[in-house]
């Protein structure tokens, strides 16, 4: 028998307004959900919402024009999260571009000017003078990130906009602009939901999740084994104590950033305690050189790795990568993203070092192969069933494995974006993710005179390619900053008031 | 910056016409190795950009090509600063063999002074202060306009 259908309690959403694409104000109001009129809001809070509110302050919006919902208390709060997990704290370095600077829309002085000028260290100006061709490439610390984003956010009063609590949905709204329903923190609003009237949404809310691989899935819930087989991004201090405590092999899944990250903190934990820690390294595809089409698509890579600078190659923040992707559709802009793609790493002399050390110490082992499953051995290892391509099937017996790939779950995972997609009028781009036009606003998704913006991961296929980083949400940020300029909610910004505004952010005063 | 071809062109001669003619005014009157009056030299000096600018339209054209060649159709930070010697060396001779008529002979220690502080000035400008003013140039490969 089916259970008695409960009565809807006032102030929450109603089967009326879940079955309905396009709400009335009469709607929302007969449901008692109270309802908050703001013209922009931003969904999300991380960095993507960030140097989004930002950008448009600096162009001279006031904090009372803007809100941004999130269940984070500061934007770097979930990147400061994985980098950490990932094997960067605060003093080591990530993986961007001096002149990528989230807190500064102008990229100057870059991170590494600073550094230099802060540490009284010349060397820096030498590495940014000679990257990457004499030197690695410069990248800043976290710590300087971070710092930073914090100066910003108190100089463009962000916690003024902040809104805690959880989006569940963006509803088009009839008359033009939409609904956004916000469930707020227990306690903090008299009814279970709240709702935002807005002209304009934007939707920056990072990772739909974490992806394991499927062999590694399968592991963890068979035998219910959360402690042995982890993801990199998520906290795995207990592999590295373990290690300390007696002699261990390790299992590493990937070829990108993250397995490097994880490597150099084995090969550190080696020297620095004197370990005897055991690595076999799998790779999925192993890349023994130069790899691509021709002459003129050629990446470097040997040893297993395909080598880049950084995620994307650099002209797609700005060069002729980024001025073909924007011309391109459907199946011509897929393939494009094929040909730039696939996991990589930087060439980082240090990172050579300690492999050509681990390959000669014979503590290191790098092999291709294709995983078929993982099963625990009686004395409560872990073996896994490794086929290579050229037909030998290892089984290695490790300690720990560290999933090391980055694999990302699905968009329609996110609730929001699952609503989107369902009732939003959204739909994909030729990889899968959220189709948007060139200055960020969802296709399909217009109402009236109202327009919803996406930036970040979910939207990645589209006419631009690096959305997923530092540079690719300021680069989306100002897009949708000109757009709401053309739309009358800002004046575009000129050269004059940028000097102007620059000099603030120097001497840090408020827009 | 990581340039398009377009924006390559453009940025040059943004940069001659801006930073290039400022700092011809500046440094003129102190350039060693002449005693020309100021108003020939200035006259000089500005035509040394014009003709920077005009074969400096083929020199992109080869970077451009030889960017091809990088996997990230990239320009290091080196290059732009480094070109300056290809640069000077071809202009400089075709001043000394009389090819470019329209300007008058130079002195070696003048030629090189000058274009040497335009080129530096233009360089650094180009790796920094210029996104000041100009929030859309980088993202746009150089592209001025």
């Amino acid at each position: 028998m089916a259970a008695p259908r409960k009565p809807a309690e006032a102030g929450d959403l109603t089967p009326e307004l879940l079955g309905t694409p396009q709400w009335t104000d009469q709607m929302v109001a007969a449901a008692g959900i109270p309802m908050y009129d703001v013209p922009f809001l931003t969904v999300g809070g991380g960095i993507g919402s960030f140097v989004t509110l930002d950008y448009l302050r600096i162009y001279g919006v006031p904090t009372g024009q803007m809100k941004v919902v999130s269940n984070i208390d500061h934007p770097w709060q979930t990147y400061e999260f994985l980098t950490r997990c990932s094997q960067i704290p605060r003093p080591e370095r990530i993986r961007s571009d001096s002149s990528s600077r989230p807190d500064n829309i102008w990229g100057f002085p870059s991170y590494g000017l600073e550094e230099a000028w802060k540490e009284k260290n010349p060397i820096y100006l030498w590495q940014l003078l000679t990257e990457p061709i004499l030197n690695d490439y410069w990248t800043p610390r976290a710590g300087t990130v971070f710092a930073n984003l914090e100066r910003e956010a108190k100089r463009i009063r962000y916690w003024d906009m902040l809104v805690k609590g959880q989006v569940r949905m963006v509803r088009k709204r009839a008359g033009g602009g939409y609904f956004t329903v916000v469930t707020p923190p227990e306690g903090a609003a008299p009814t279970k939901r709240i709702v935002f009237r807005s002209r304009f949404v934007h939707l920056a809310i990072g990772y739909p999740g974490l992806k394991f691989l499927p062999d590694l899935q399968e592991f963890r819930t068979k035998y219910s084994d959360y402690q042995h087989v982890v993801n990199a991004y998520e906290p795995h201090e207990q592999v590295y104590e373990f290690l300390k405590t007696r002699p261990g092999t390790v299992v590493i899944r990937g070829g990108g950033i993250v397995a490097s990250r994880v490597l150099q903190r084995l090969f550190d934990d080696r020297e620095k305690y004197g370990l005897k820690t055991q690595i076999i390294h799998i790779f999925r595809t192993f890349i023994t050189g130069s790899h691509g089409p021709h002459i003129w698509a050629r990446r470097k890579g040997g040893d297993g790795w395909a080598y880049q600078g950084f995620n994307y190659p650099k002209s797609v923040w700005g060069g002729q990568l980024k001025a073909q992707m924007r011309k391109l559709e459907g199946a011509e802009r897929a393939a494009k993203y094929k040909e730039m793609g696939g996991t990589n790493t930087p060439k980082r002399r240090r990172w050579q070092e300690q492999m050509r050390a681990g390959r000669a110490g014979g503590y290191y082992h790098a092999v291709q192969g294709t995983v078929d499953r993982v099963e625990p051995t009686p004395d409560g290892r872990l073996v896994s069933y490794v086929r290579s391509s050229d037909g030998i099937i290892r089984e290695p017996v490790a300690d720990y494995i560290i999933d090391c790939t980055g694999l990302e779950a699905d968009i329609a995972e996110h609730r929001v974006f699952a609503d989107l997609l369902q009732y939003g009028g959204a739909y994909r781009n030729p990889v899968g993710r959220l189709e948007v036009e060139r200055h960020f606003e969802v296709k399909g998704t217009a109402s009236g005179d109202g327009a919803l913006y996406a930036s970040g991961s979910a939207t990645l296929g589209g006419y631009f390619p690096g959305v997923d980083t530092f540079l690719g949400l300021q680069i989306a940020a100002q897009e949708i900053a000109d757009d709401l300029a053309g739309r009358g909610f800002v004046r575009k910004m000129g050269p004059l008031r940028s000097t102007s505004q620059w000099f603030k952010w120097v001497f840090n005063s408020p827009v | 910056m990581v340039p398009t071809l377009i924006g390559r062109i453009q940025t040059r001669l943004f940069l001659l016409a801006t930073v290039g003619v400022v700092m011809t005014l500046l440094i003129m009157p102190i350039v060693p190795g002449t005693d020309a009056p100021l108003g020939d030299l200035y006259v000089t000096g500005l035509l040394v950009l014009a003709a920077v600018g005009i074969l400096g339209i083929g020199w992109e054209l080869i970077y451009h090509l030889l960017m091809q060649f990088r996997w990230e159709k990239d320009w290091p930070t080196s290059f732009g600063l480094l070109t300056l010697v290809p640069e000077g060396l071809l202009l400089y001779f075709l001043l000394r063999s009389g090819a470019i008529g329209f300007i008058d002979p130079i002195p070696s220690s003048t030629f090189w002074t000058h274009f040497t502080v335009v080129w530096v000035s233009m360089w650094l400008v180009a790796n920094g202060p210029m996104r000041v003013p100009f929030i859309r140039w980088r993202f746009r490969g150089g592209r001025v306009l």
